[in-house]
Order: C-alpha cells, then structure tokens, then sequence
C-alpha cells in the first residue's frame, strides 16, 4: 500500500531522515517509535506531499508523490501533529469545508458526517465553535478531519499527545477499530500505545531506521538471555554464591531486602537453557525456599531505550 | 476552489476584519466626496476615484495580510496543501474572496455616485471607466498583497510588505521621471499608475486592460511558486 524507498530529507547540512526506507501493506497499522526529533514528523509530511524529500520515492497504492500528487493525496487522510482547524469555524462547517476539499460528492456526504462524528463522538459539540474545544475534544475534530471522504491510508501525527488517560483509552480504541478497514500509520514516543495498537513497529532514531518488527518479535530477539526476578528467604551472600553456581546463569544482582532474611535478585542466564528448575531444586537441597520467581520480558521501553542509546554511543 | 472562496469570505465576514475596513473606507470616502463636490461635478469622477485608490493603498495590505500568514500561523496550511487541491486552485480561492470583499466596498461607496445622481448630471461613461479602472486596479493590488501574506506568518510583517511593495509599484512613473532616460521610459511604461490614469480620464484600452490582468496574474504565479518552493525548503 505505502512503499518508501532510500528516502532523504536535508536540512542544509543537517539530515533530518537519512536513507529510510520501509513498505506497509494494506490493512496495517504500523508504529512509528522514536524519540524526538527522530523524524517522524518529517517522514509523515514527504509521505502527504506536504513537503518534498531531497531524494528517495514515496509511492502510496502505486502512485508517485511527485508524479501524481493528487492521487496520493485522494488516499490519505493526515492528522498533523497539530490538528489543522480553523478556529472560527464550528465544527460541522469546518468538517463540511474538508469534504469540499477532498471532493467528497454531497449525497454521500451526509451520511458519512454522520457516522464519522458519531464515531469519534463529536455529534454534540456539532454546533459549537472549534474555539471554544477543549484539546481532547479538537484532537477527535481532527481525527474526524482525517477521516472524511474515508481515505484508505490514515496517518496520524501522536494522535494522542495532551489527551488526559480515559481519552487516550478512547482514541487507541478507534485506531484499533479504523484499523479494520483502512492502513494506517502512527506515530508515537509512548511505548505501551505503540506495543498496545501496532501490527508492525519501526523504530526510528536520528533520521535513520534503526528496527522494524511486531512488538512482540522485538521483545524476542533483542534479549541475548532471559532474565528473572526471584526471591528467596535466606542469608544475600549464600544465594547469591549459589545461583551463581547453577549451569546457565550468566549474573546475579541483589536488587532488594523484604524484612529479616528474605532477599530478592536479578539473574541473567542463557536463553536457550531453562535455568529455573536447577534453582529450585539446588536451593532446596540448601534449605532456602523460593518465595517468588518470575520470568521478566524485556519490555519495549527497554529496547527502545537499548536501541537509541547504543545509535546514540556509536555517533559519539 | 469554491470552498476555499466560501471559507476565506466567511473568515472576513466572521472577524471584524471585513466590517471594520468597509466601515473605515466610508468613513474616509465620505469625508472626500464631500471635499470634492466643492470643486464642481465636471471633475468629481476623476478626483473621487483618485483618492478611493490612494486609499486602497492602506486598506488592501490589511485586507490580504492574513490570507496565507494566518493559515501557516495556526497550522492549517497543512490540511489544504495535503488534499487533493492544486495549488493553483487555492491560490486563487484566496485572491477571489479577497476581490470579493473589495468588491462590495467598491459596491457601498456607489453611494456616492448615486447621490450625484439623484442632484445633477455626472458624466456616465467616465463613472463607469474609473470605476472600471479602479476595480483592475484593486486585483493588482490585491494579488501584490496576497503575494506578500504568502512570504511570511506574520500578519502585521505581511502588511507592512505589501504595503511597501504597493507603494514602490505606484510611484514607478515618479520614479521615471525622476531618473529620466531610457530607464525612465521603462519605468513609465511599465507603471501601473500610468495605466490607471487612463482609465479615469474616461479612456478604456483593451491593452490597458490585458496589462493590469497581467500584472495579477503575474503576482498569483509568483505566490503558487512561493509556496511550492516552501515545500522544498521547510520542515
């Protein structure tokens, strides 16, 4: 559906994206992660045709953007990271506008007002000035700008930056639900959303890709070894000598005390060796019960957090 | 292209921006027709537009200023530059809802006209060639200012442009003369004062006419180029 190829945007000297490249397929929601100033922003406006890249193809449904802008454009729906609306328009009018702007033909029009505003659940505040919305409220006003003339490409800029939590809940639901029938593409800085709405992750740093994969793949693939937490009732130095000991284990760290004797840690071990039964039954024969054991994930915030600090220590 | 008429005549008229320009332009015309009467009705077409347009020197900068400077201001550039639009087409929805709230200020101050009417006998054919002129006029002036809202987000820098701009392109024929030679000579053709003035002393040239349509549609190609050229630099 959206194919970006060896895309590079300059600024001066300055490289805002730098060779990215990637494809979505239709019906996908794919994640655009990174910190800011990454470039997400700047690979969303080359994809809309709001600005142009210094070099690489954008090709959305088998369009060029520079080729055939207005093709592109028919399929997309954008939601900057500012929503674009008119403040002294209400919102039925400025929706009205955008259906003029995207040539929707009036007859269909007036069902699809209905429904989009219905499903971003702005039917209410139909008639109210888009002055006088509060952010949440603008935000689904742009969402339903987005969505007018049912574009078969959504991309949405942090589609939920300054929502309060219930809202957020709210909108991650619609995208999930959009998602049914249209492609879309988001970006975001917060992990859960990314891991909670994605198919697909892209994970970009300094204007370069640095990971594309499901959430879950990426949580996989990037821990060398698995690691738990697990507390034990017993005195710290002799279970730490011996976990240390068991076949596999790679590290143990202390990472909290709970009352008299019982300690917890952190052990790293192989991945490919399932270490926890050695464990329990070593520190059985010591007379130090488990209290607790439990597997930890890296969590995306980690990779994330692993990813663009290493990008970060190899440009140093 | 409609919609974008619609929208940007709506804004005028939503805003005091509109009231309070017309009003302004009443107000002042009013305060020179009365001033002209004295100098009998033989003259007053001529003298009569003459100051309308020096007017229009003031108020179209602060008519057009918000046009594009306000759309990239508040963000909103972004939804027309990303819809299936050409960019051609949205320029010219600007330029047209701009020339249509300049002309219904030419339209009010027919006023005055009328009242000549109703007490004497105005020359007809020269009312109608300075009004004529004064209108192809306001379009160059218009698409100058218009032009210039495109160049900045900025509304007061965007007046201040424009009204500059505006200012230079009159005073070509003063200049002209001033610096005579064949320097002079280009100058003084290619002054639009020059053109306009032929228009009020009741002369309709088609070439006159083709001139100051080109001098607009000059000004609307030149803000189309601004614009795509921005897409190329900007973030």
């Amino acid at each position: 559906m959206i194919e970006v190829e060896n895309l590079t945007k300059d600024y001066g000297t300055v490289k805002a994206i730098d060779d990215v490249s990637f494809t979505v397929d239709k019906g996908e929601i794919v994640g655009f992660l990174g910190p800011n100033g990454a470039g997400k922003s700047t690979t969303m406006n080359i994809i809309t045709g709001f600005i142009s890249s210094t070099s690489g193809t954008v090709r959305v449904a088998g369009y060029d953007i520079l080729e055939n802008p207005l093709e592109v454009k028919r399929r997309i729906g954008y939601l900057p990271e500012q929503p674009p609306l008119y403040p002294d328009m209400t919102v039925s009018e400025y929706l009205d506008f955008c259906s003029q702007l995207k040539k929707v033909p009036p007859r269909e029009w007036r069902s699809q007002k209905r429904d989009i505003m219905e499903l971003v659940k702005i039917t209410h505040v139909s008639h109210r000035l888009i002055r006088n919305l509060s952010k949440g409220y603008r935000q689904r006003v742009g969402m339903a700008q987005a969505l007018v003339g049912s574009p078969e490409v959504l991309i949405l800029d942090e589609p939920t930056v300054g929502l309060d939590p219930k809202q957020i809940i709210e909108i991650r639901k619609l995208i999930k639900a959009l998602g049914k029938k249209h492609t879309i593409i988001l970006s975001s800085h917060i992990l859960p959303e990314v891991s909670a709405v994605c198919d697909r992750v892209i994970i970009i740093n300094k204007g370069k890709i640095v990971a594309v994969d499901t959430p879950e793949n990426l949580s996989k693939s990037l821990s060398d070894f698995s690691r738990f937490t697990i507390t034990v009732a017993g005195p710290a130095d002799r279970v730490k000598d011996i976990l240390q000991s068991v076949f596999g284990v790679k590290e143990v760290q202390v990472s909290g005390t709970h009352g008299e004797d019982e300690t917890s840690f952190v052990v790293e071990a192989d991945k490919d060796i399932d270490v926890r039964r050695p464990i329990f039954n070593k520190l059985a024969s010591y007379g130090f019960p488990i209290l607790e054991l439990r597997s930890m994930n890296m969590t995306l915030e980690e990779i994330f957090l692993q990813l663009t600090t290493t990008e970060a220590k190899e440009v140093v | 292209m409609h919609a974008i008429i619609k929208r940007d005549l709506r804004s005028y008229f939503n805003s005091p921006i509109a009231y309070v320009l017309i009003g302004l332009f009443v107000c002042i015309m009013s305060l020179f027709f009365v001033e002209s009467l004295g100098e009998g009705i033989a003259s007053f077409s001529s003298n009569f537009i003459s100051s309308m347009s020096y007017l229009q020197l003031f108020i179209v900068p602060l008519l057009t200023m918000r046009s594009f400077a306000e759309e990239k201001k508040s963000g909103t550039e972004v939804l027309l530059l990303t819809s299936p639009v050409r960019l051609y087409q949205v320029v010219l929805g600007k330029f047209f809802a701009a020339t249509l709230v300049f002309l219904i200020m030419t339209g009010v101050s027919l006023v005055f006209p009328l009242v000549l009417l109703i007490y004497g006998k105005p020359d007809g054919a020269t009312l109608f060639s300075a009004y004529l002129g004064f209108l192809l006029l306001g379009m160059v002036f218009i698409s100058v200012g218009i032009f210039a809202s495109s160049l900045t987000e900025n509304q007061i820098v965007a007046a201040i442009i424009s009204f500059v701009s505006l200012f230079m392109l009159t005073s070509f024929s003063f200049i002209g003369s001033y610096v005579g030679g064949s320097f002079g000579t280009l100058m003084d053709k290619l002054s639009i004062i020059n053109r306009y003035y032929e228009f009020y002393y009741g002369i309709i040239d088609i070439t006159s006419i083709i001139f100051m349509l080109s001098f607009t549609a000059v000004f609307i190609f030149l803000t189309v180029r601004i614009l795509e050229r921005r897409r190329w630099s900007q973030g």
